[in-house]
């Protein structure tokens, strides 16, 4: 009889699968901070001299 | 429900599909491939030149900017084209070590990222810059992804013919980023682009005829034949040669580009002349003479733009000087 499924080790990855995860992982927060750091430039680009001319 | 798991009831199935999700054995150069890197540079460089010849002046970061999002635009479009064709690619050469059909990459990761990118390429460039190019971009990726991927590519013979739309508009979109508007200038880009589709890809079609019967796409050469196609790469090539040139003849570029249009266009038509003039069948003649129109319609399109390009940077161009009406 199999053991209950919290049990179960579940899907295990190989070491490959975990390296390529990595990978992804790193390429996709590379990915997000030039975004943000992309957003921020044009943002200022855009608005100008007048990025302090904001109420406060 | 999951995209991921959807995506297998969207798409024709593959053989040796897989009923649950394995582990993703993608890497990040799988990612990259999906993104058509070679179309995406082409994609790139033509809209540079329709940024470039806009008139008036557009910031250099916010066309950086444009630019990466008509990139990433168009490398949505080559996702969602290769997670929906990864049946057709199977069975082809030239596509099946692609990441889908290679089992690289499951095709329900290749939708999620194709649209991921999609609504984040149209989104950005709408907020970042004018909301007409991000509707001629989300445009332009739906009618590749769903007009000619799912539609007319198993459908027509006619497929690269409606379908090269797709590929006609990114200097329109870049002319839009630059200006808000759609100009004259940009429909004539717009038209090169769009008569140059037939012959350069019905080149390829001659060359590859067997694989796209065996695939069941109906191309030109497949259902009409080989000299019907090469009748009609004549007739496209008839046509483009005068259209390549009116940027010159309108007045929106210099002379230099109207020498180059003239010689180029001439090449294309005597190459297509000569494809039509050469033996039917498997001959070595007709494959090599398909091959040089291929090869050589990348190079007249490459250059045609590229005279534009420096014509603009050397400010030899009359390109946007006397525009005709910015079409907000």
């Amino acid at each position: 009889m199999n053991p209950p499924i919290s049990e179960q080790p579940g899907i295990v990855l190989t070491e490959e699968q975990k390296r390529r995860r990595r990978a992804r992982s790193l390429a996709i927060a590379l990915s997000l901070g030039a975004l943000v750091l992309l957003v921020y430039i044009v943002t200022v680009v855009k608005l100008g001299p007048g990025v302090l001319n904001r109420p406060l | 429900m999951s995209l991921a798991s959807e995506s297998t009831d969207l798409a024709p199935a593959l053989p040796g599909d897989l009923p649950y999700a394995e582990p993703s054995m993608a890497g990040v150069d799988d990612y990259l491939a999906l993104m058509k890197p070679r179309v995406m540079s082409l994609v790139v460089f033509t809209a540079l030149v329709g940024l470039m010849v806009a008139p008036g002046h557009f910031h250099p970061v916010l066309a950086f900017f444009a630019l990466l999002c008509i990139a990433v635009g168009a490398g949505a479009a080559g996702a969602l084209n290769m997670w929906y064709d990864a049946d057709i690619d199977a069975v082809m050469s030239r596509t099946a070590a692609r990441p889908v059909p290679a089992g690289r990459v499951q095709p329900g990761e290749a939708l999620a990222f194709g649209m991921t990118l999609a609504v984040g390429s149209v989104v950005f460039l709408g907020l970042m810059v004018n909301w007409l190019a991000a509707g001629l971009l989300a445009f332009t990726i739906a009618f590749y992804a769903v007009i000619y991927t799912m539609w007319l590519k198993r459908w027509t013979p006619q497929n690269i013919v409606i379908g090269g739309a797709a590929g006609a508009f990114p200097p329109m979109i870049g002319f839009a980023a630059a200006t808000g508007g759609i100009g004259l200038e940009s429909i004539l880009l717009f038209l090169i682009i769009f008569f140059w589709t037939p012959p350069h890809f019905w080149a390829l079609g001659l060359l590859r005829a067997d694989e796209y019967a065996r695939a069941g796409v109906p191309m030109l050469p497949v259902v009409a034949g080989i000299a019907e196609t090469r009748r009609q790469i004549l007739i496209y090539s008839l046509v483009l040669a005068p259209v390549g040139m009116s940027p010159w003849l309108l007045g929106y570029a210099g002379l230099a580009y109207g020498i180059v249009a003239i010689a180029g266009g001439a090449l294309m038509v005597a190459l297509a002349w000569q494809l039509r003039g050469a033996p039917t069948g498997a001959s070595p003649a007709g494959v090599a003479a398909a091959k040089r129109l291929f090869a050589y319609s990348i190079l007249y399109l490459f250059v045609l733009f590229a005279v534009l390009l420096i014509e603009q940077v050397l400010g030899l161009r009359q390109f946007g000087a006397i525009s005709i009406g910015v079409l907000s």
